[in-house]
């Protein structure tokens, strides 16, 4: 084997309590990572993987030390290092490409001028070729028309494009590792499979290593040859992808995978109940004890060993026969809800349009009407007592839109909302019935965002309950326990404050909050997307049991078709805020009918080994949707001709209650 | 669940928050310094009419201008007033008015600048321009024509004080309310159909109170020295009353010849001041507004 390029040799970093105590973020760590090695570092979050990426840098955050062990790159001890030395070295032979480099590029300048920078710092070329070189590298991450984009400034690019941008500027240097942390979260999956497509490229022609961080499996499966798993700042097993996603023997490994939902599977994924412990929490014994489904006596008692177990793996577990019986299939499907028909249906929504943009005050006061092309238009559907429809669409699809609409807190520019026996509710919030407010109740994405920081979960739930139901005292405290053992927590969070829960605890009070009310339908706005997998499932799972308890119908918008596949009864299809397809959730994943339909599904990175998605459309930025024609006439890997451009796709029909707007005729889909 | 007994405890409770609040104001060193120095000033104008060595208005010819010694520890001034006295009762009337002024400006204009910044749109860009308006104004000019025309009572000061001074603090608890305002939770309370006032309440105050807070203590510091600027002037406080301002302004003359006489007030207001922005400074970054105190993970 060749020498290792970056070797972490019995690395532990920590921070000092506020008490004086010396808490470990990461714990021995010893890996070695070889030239034109992709090694992948998976973990929830707080597991370490991201400060262990930065620390092959030489870089800990602010309040981190190290408190022992080495990490060397090319035989040069990082933390040893002074200052000019560290510089020459990062961004040349060791480039970063951070999660957003949006970012991470200077606002002011244009593209090429950043490129220019980047070379002059760390290539040895003669200036003359920066020019050249600027051009090269941008063709080198395939984008299109490098002589356009070095002239624009990075706020006119696509989130995608940046992040093509920032690797090329990595480039720059030639480097010999390429320090990835979570590079394609926060882009859409169609994107999101370019950049890994191109990344996997670059790593086979340049023979570059590559570290890669992430808590997307799924992305980790695509590209690396070896797979590091870690939990609470250790690292518990290690291997190739064949030995990690096939059959792994770590129990925390098994957990993890079975918590993904698959879009192959229209079950519930199973949660990793419990959470990691903080740094310093871990005891004696081995850290996921607490939350291991085979934990025996000696796991507590001792910290398992880092141990080869087969060529090339290993493992931290005592016991890793007994982490074969962990059943890793998600569980049984429930029975879907049925078909939604016009007496029973809750919301129905008839060519609704909604404009972000304000007319102006002028024509306002003439009496002029908004001519602007909506951002949200032709949104016809109904929504059935009981039933999950999924919203799925990419960022900008103008899913989140509606959701807000349909809250009244957007106006709309046209159409009409239907509710229940409401023909026509109104717009605005402040102007619906009390009762309406009421049945109509919104779970937001980021829950230290819809949590008040200030505000017991005493205090939050109380809000609710005192305004709909004018509850006080004994009664109103009575309730508030009861929600809180419907969400499966207990009377003792009553006086947490939100900065005293996790993410998912504080995602459970939420969803207390919203059923607080006792709606007819729960808005959920992208509510798993702040959470890391394991505890995304709890929160499915709750969602689940929720409905079934309660005939409550939930709108679910997600940009994950995964999550959306577990839950939802009915999918609607947005792109560039027009429906393209909507039908029963197994109709439409089993037989897409829309190209854009396709191309999403298509996208989708599962943690399977044989999984490779497929690019099929073009890889380029939208600004606003067209003004007539189809709304993916500039994406559409099938289009028919002009007919895409100048004419609205009518509907068709594929089967009964599943339907498509699409020029194209069904019979001649793949 | 396991995870109950791993979290910090932390209760709910203000009276200990308060008490947290305060134990980590004094665990900084400025921190101490500043607010031991505001106690200080505190206790003597509250105790000083029964601790002083010697009658604040006994004018005795033979004394003037007599250096520190043995019986007037600072000295005596241009009528042989004993300085000591006159300097640990020159404060008073200073911090009372601007006490009773300073939870004046702090409500209303906090209160107005919360209201504004959930209003937004053309209501909150307009008023904002009258706000700039406002604070373009040379105040201590403003101020003496309120004082030319309503008297130098206490009661005028007061008001006047109080309504200048919440101006800016519009403009604090404006900026504060946005950065709230623009969050999911008030957007959670306007869609389950809260009142606005009771979204004021309940969402938005108790996460603008901390800048209101230290907006407050900076407030108070800034009064007191237009407080001490209109005595000096001869607008705020009337001899004989003993004023820092107004000892100033009358021994500024003779500052060669007896320096002690204008050196005792000038001291005994800077380390006030001084005082109180430390410990607002301190307090600030107790209540983690200070962005350099984050914690490291």
């Amino acid at each position: 084997m060749e020498p290792a390029l970056i070797r972490f040799d019995d690395l532990s970093v920590g921070f000092t309590s506020r008490d004086g105590r010396l808490l470990p973020v990461l714990r021995h760590i010893s890996l070695a990572i070889a030239p034109g090695e992709t090694v992948g570092l998976v973990g929830e979050s707080g597991s370490g993987k991201s400060t262990l990426a930065l620390a092959a840098m030489g870089y800990l955050k602010r309040g981190l030390k190290v408190i022992s062990g080495t990490v060397t790159f090319a035989e040069q001890h990082m933390f040893s290092l002074g200052g000019s030395e560290l510089e020459r070295i990062r961004g040349g032979k060791l480039a970063l490409i951070p999660q957003n480099s949006g970012q991470s590029l200077t606002p002011t300048l244009r593209i090429g001028a950043q490129l220019t920078e980047a070379l002059r710092l760390h290539s040895k070329l003669d200036p003359a070729q920066f020019p050249a070189r600027t051009l090269d590298l941008l063709r080198q991450v395939r984008l299109p028309d490098p002589e356009a984009i070095i002239a624009r400034f990075p706020h006119e690019l696509s989130g995608g494009q940046q992040q093509r941008v920032a690797i090329a500027m990595a480039l720059a240097g030639e480097p010999k590792a390429l320090l990835l942390d979570e590079p394609t979260t926060g882009l859409d999956v169609t994107t999101q499979a370019h950049i890994l497509d191109l990344l996997s490229d670059i790593a086979q022609k340049s023979g570059m290593a590559m570290v890669y961080v992430s808590h997307d499996l799924g992305a980790i499966a695509r590209v690396c040859q070896r797979v590091v798993v870690m939990y609470a700042g250790e690292i518990v097993l290690e291997g190739t992808p064949a030995q990690i996603f096939k059959n792994p023997t770590h129990p925390y490994a098994r957990g993890l995978l079975a918590s993904i939902p698959r879009v192959s599977n229209a079950r519930l994924p199973v949660a990793l109940e419990g959470r990691p412990p903080a740094p310093g929490e871990a005891g004696q014994g081995c850290a996921f004890a607490d939350r291991c489904p085979i934990v025996q006596p000696v796991c507590r008692l001792e910290r398992p060993e880092l141990r080869a177990i087969a060529s090339g793996e290993w493992l931290r577990c005592h016991v890793p026969e007994l982490a074969q019986g962990i059943v890793m299939e998600p569980m049984t499907a429930p029975a879907p809800v049925a078909e939604a028909s016009s007496d029973t249906a809750i919301f129905t929504l008839s060519e609704l349009a909604i404009s972000y943009h304000q007319a102006n005050w002028f024509r306002q006061l003439l009496g002029q009407a908004d001519k602007s092309t909506p951002t949200v238009k032709d949104i016809s559907l109904t929504l059935a007592r009981g039933e999950t429809l999924g919203l799925v669409g990419e960022s900008g699809s103008g899913k989140s839109t509606i959701l807000k609409a349909l809250a009244g807190l957007t106006p709309r520019q046209s159409g009409t909302i239907a509710f229940d026996a409401t023909e026509d509710l109104a717009a605005n919030v402040d102007h619906r019935q009390p009762d309406q407010r009421r049945r109509i109740q919104l779970v937001f994405q980021n829950p230290d965002e819809s949590l008040n920081p200030r505000q017991t979960v005493a205090e939050i739930l109380a809000q609710p309950l005192r305004l709909y139901f004018g509850l006080s005292g004994q009664a109103l405290r009575a309730r508030m326990v009861e929600l809180l053992i419907q969400v499966r927590l207990g009377a003792h969070y009553l006086d947490r404050l939100p900065s005293q829960m996790s993410g998912g605890e504080k995602q459970r009070v939420a969803i207390a909050r919203a059923f607080a009310a006792e709606p007819d339908v729960v808005l959920c706005d992208e509510v798993t997307s702040a959470l890391d997998v394991s505890v995304q499932a709890a929160v499915l799972t709750l969602l689940d049991r929720l409905r079934r308890e309660r005939n409550t119908a939930y709108i679910f918008v997600s940009h994950d078709l995964a999550v959306v596949r577990a839950l939802a009864d009915r999918v609607a299809v947005l792109y560039q805020g027009r429906l393209c397809e909507i039908g029963r959730a197994s109709d439409v994943y089993a037989n897409p009918a829309h190209p854009y339909t396709q191309v999403l599904l298509s996208a989708i990175l599962e943690p399977e080994l044989a999984a490779r998605p497929k690019l099929m459309a073009a890889d380029v930025q939208e600004l606003s949707p067209p003004a007539k024609g189809c709304a993916c006439q500039r994406r559409c890997p099938l289009k028919v001709g002009m007919i895409c451009e100048t004419e609205t796709p009518p509907w068709q029909t594929v089967t009964p209650g599943h339907s498509f707007a699409c020029h194209k005729p069904n019979n001649s889909m793949g | 669940m396991t995870s109950a007994a791993t979290i910090p405890e932390q209760s709910g409770g203000r009276l200990t928050k308060l008490y947290g609040v305060l134990k980590d104001i004094m665990s900084r060193p400025s921190g101490a310094i500043g607010l031991m120095l505001v106690m200080v000033h505190v206790v003597v104008a509250v105790a000083s009419p029964w601790i002083v060595p010697f009658d604040f208005k006994r004018v005795d010819v033979d004394l003037m201008l007599m250096p520190p010694d043995g019986g007037h520890w600072f000295g005596t001034d241009q009528l042989g007033r004993d300085v000591l006295t006159r300097t640990l009762m020159g404060g008073r009337e200073a911090m009372f008015v601007t006490a009773i002024a300073t939870p004046i400006a702090v409500c209303w204009g906090g209160f107005l600048g919360i209201l504004l910044g959930l209003a937004g749109g053309r209501i909150d860009d307009g008023l904002m321009r009258v706000v700039d308006a406002f604070l373009s104004l040379p105040w201590i000019l403003v101020m003496l024509l309120v004082i030319v025309i309503f008297g130098s009572s206490m009661p005028v000061l007061i008001a006047a004080l109080g309504f200048f001074y919440g101006v800016p603090v519009i403009r604090v608890a404006r900026a504060a309310a946005h950065t709230v305002v623009a969050r999911d939770f008030v957007v959670a309370a306007r869609a389950r159909g809260h009142g606005r006032l009771a979204i004021i309440r309940v969402e938005i105050l108790p996460n603008v109170l901390d800048a209101l807070m230290v907006e407050g203590a900076m407030r108070w510091s800034w009064m007191l020295l237009a407080f001490s600027s209109l005595s000096f002037l001869g607008f705020g406080v009337s001899p004989p009353t003993p004023d820092w301002g107004l000892m100033i302004a009358d021994a500024r003359s003779l500052m060669s010849v007896g320096p002690w006489a204008v050196l005792a007030p000038i001291v005994a207001l800077s380390s006030l001041i001084v005082g109180i922005n430390l410990t607002a400074d301190a307090l600030a970054k107790a209540l983690g507004i200070d962005r350099a105190q984050k914690a490291p993970v």
